[in-house]
């Protein structure tokens, strides 16, 4: 059993290392989820009235609100845009029927696109972390446990709707569309227009209920200091599990 | 040229076939694509594939690599299960898959490394590259390659675990004349090291030249097996005679000619499709008659032809 592990780790390592190697050869992945979200807040950063003190927002600026904003930019970018492009990609060029007929199973291309879209929401929360802390005076999470794992969930969230694009669209083509379709409500949702915060009262309670809209307020709430809401957490696993089940029954090798 | 798989242990090879397929059947929406299809293929051989678009060449071979689960019958590697013992068979059998692609931004060094560390012994990518000509393509990206470069850069992927059996799927469609002879020697090569393999193919040419025994497939089933020799001999019209005569011939007279396949004219040449037996009938014809045969010609037919005649014969 452990020699078999053993020597499955090295090829899937191999996988995960031409992956993250092909991912730094696409310009466009590297702008939209990398650079676009930072670049978005210190567009939004520039402009007086949001780095004014609202007593509405508890006495937060919107710059403040819109950071974590961006990072779910980053997300939904990763998981409805990037990641089903790869993935039909790979599958409507006989990529994955290539490794099939090797003693590495295709699924390990799989992981390996998941974790590379993960790490690449990681860094790219991290410059939009650090650029607002520079440029805007934003205070770095203060309830940084609760943080990170509402970052967690929500980038697993953000990934099992992205394995969902791919299982339902049989082209790259079709995950565009769909992608893109999905791609502006979950925007909406996460507060890219009008953070939740800041929406009308009943809007805001079904915002929440969408995986996005949970993860902002629950981004918020840690970022603040507090630790994020049970319900929004809850909301978001179970997006993430839902969305999980689906892929799983939807995807086709080929 | 070996013909014996050298460099193999002698028993596996006098007490198995490498590749053994019995009774394969394979069904899409109700149509039957691989109906009882039955062949075994000894180790070191060149083992054809041969049949029109759509008779289920691709399908059968999809069953040999795993990639498929057939209906019925049952298809073995090396005494192996391929899809119930994938890992295994597919660290002894190397494929090369019809219409399949690499990620475009991959460069042909990553590629080989990549596949390379997917197989417990592998093959050393380095002579594998230079034996294939695309040493001076390493750093090139997958998407950039010429038609030619790709199919050298499959053939490499297919052998970098050193497998004891390939399989090529329409390896050389699409590849111009030169790139195709080269491929060719290529194979034979691969077939010098010892490794069986399983070649698909619609060019006649191709199988002529490469095969020891070839499989013709036509509508899910196995029309003929044979050598390229045994399948030209094998079919009616396998002897070709033309001439043109000094005096004109009774088209009755040349009808009743005994195993005669087909009679063509052309410009006052005529051509005949038999066997040896008509040979000697046309030339006692014509010596009863005075009649010179001019520009006299006997030719055995190509596999082309001896393809056409299976072919039809069970259509």
């Amino acid at each position: 059993m452990s020699t078999s592990t053993l020597s499955a780790a090295r090829p899937r390592a191999a996988v995960l290392r031409t992956e993250v190697r092909l991912f730094r050869r696409e310009p466009g992945g590297i702008f939209w989820i990398l650079m676009f979200p930072t670049l978005l807040l210190v567009i939004l950063g520039s402009i007086p009235a949001f780095r004014e003190s609202d007593k509405s927002l508890g006495g937060l600026r919107l710059v403040d609100l819109y950071v974590p904003v961006v990072v779910l930019v980053a997300m939904i970018t990763a998981g409805a845009q990037s990641m089903p492009q790869a993935l039909t990609g790979y599958r409507e060029r006989g990529i994955l029927r290539r490794m099939s007929t090797t003693p590495v199973r295709p699924s390990s291309l799989l992981s390996a696109q998941m974790l590379v879209h993960g790490l690449a929401v990681l860094v790219s929360t991290l410059l939009a972390l650090a650029v607002g802390r520079v440029a805007f005076d934003v205070r770095l999470p203060e309830q940084l446990a609760g943080y990170v794992l509402a970052l967690v969930l929500a980038v697993l969230a953000a990934l099992a709707l992205g394995s969902v694009v791919s299982a339902v669209s049989r082209t790259t083509k079709i995950a565009g569309a769909i992608g893109s379709a999905v791609y502006f409500p979950m925007m909406f949702c996460a507060g890219v227009w009008l953070p939740v915060q800041s929406m009308p009262h009943t809007l805001a309670r079904v915002v929440e209920l969408t995986p996005f809209g949970a993860a902002a307020r629950a981004l918020g709430q840690a970022a603040s200091g507090d630790w994020p809401g049970w319900g929004h957490l809850g909301v978001l696993a179970a997006w993430t599990v839902l969305l999980s089940a689906l892929a799983a029954r939807w995807f086709r090798w080929e | 040229m070996c013909r014996t798989g050298s460099g193999r242990d002698p028993r596996a090879m006098t007490t198995h076939p490498v590749i053994e397929v019995s009774g394969l059947r394979k069904s899409y929406g109700g149509r039957a694509v691989v109906d009882g299809v039955t062949f075994a293929v000894e180790e070191g051989e060149i083992f054809g594939i041969l049949g029109p678009n759509g008779a289920g060449k691709t399908t059968t071979v999809e069953c040999v690599e795993g990639l498929r689960t057939p209906d019925e019958g049952r298809a073995r590697v090396a005494g192996l299960d391929p899809v119930a013992d994938h890992e295994q068979v597919s660290r002894v059998l190397g494929a090369q898959l019809q219409q399949s692609e690499l990620q475009a931004k991959i460069t042909v060094r990553e590629a080989l490394e990549l596949y390379a560390s997917f197989y417990p012994h592998p093959a050393d990518w380095r002579p594998l590259a230079e034996r294939l000509d695309i040493t001076g393509q390493l750093a090139a990206r997958f998407g950039k390659l010429s038609g030619g470069q790709k199919q050298r850069l499959f053939i490499a992927l297919a052998l970098i675990g050193n497998p004891r059996v390939v399989v090529l799927d329409e390896l050389t469609t699409g590849l111009d004349p030169r790139a195709r002879r080269d491929t060719w020697r290529l194979i034979e090569d691969v077939r010098g090291n010892g490794v069986t393999v399983l070649l698909v193919t619609h060019f006649m040419e191709e199988a002529q030249r490469l095969c020891d025994r070839i499989a013709v497939i036509d509508k899910g089933r196995i029309a003929a097996l044979d050598t390229p020799a045994g399948l030209i001999r094998r079919a009616s019209g396998s002897t070709v005679i033309s001439f043109t005569p000094s005096a004109p011939l009774d088209e009755d007279e040349l009808q009743a000619l005994p195993a005669l396949a087909s009679v063509a004219h052309k410009d006052g040449l005529i051509t005949l499709a038999g066997t040896d037996e008509t040979v000697n009938a046309v030339i006692s014809l014509l010596a009863r008659q005075h009649i010179t045969a001019h520009q006299l010609r006997v030719t055995d037919a190509t596999l082309d032809d001896a393809f056409l005649d299976l072919t039809e014969a069970s259509a």
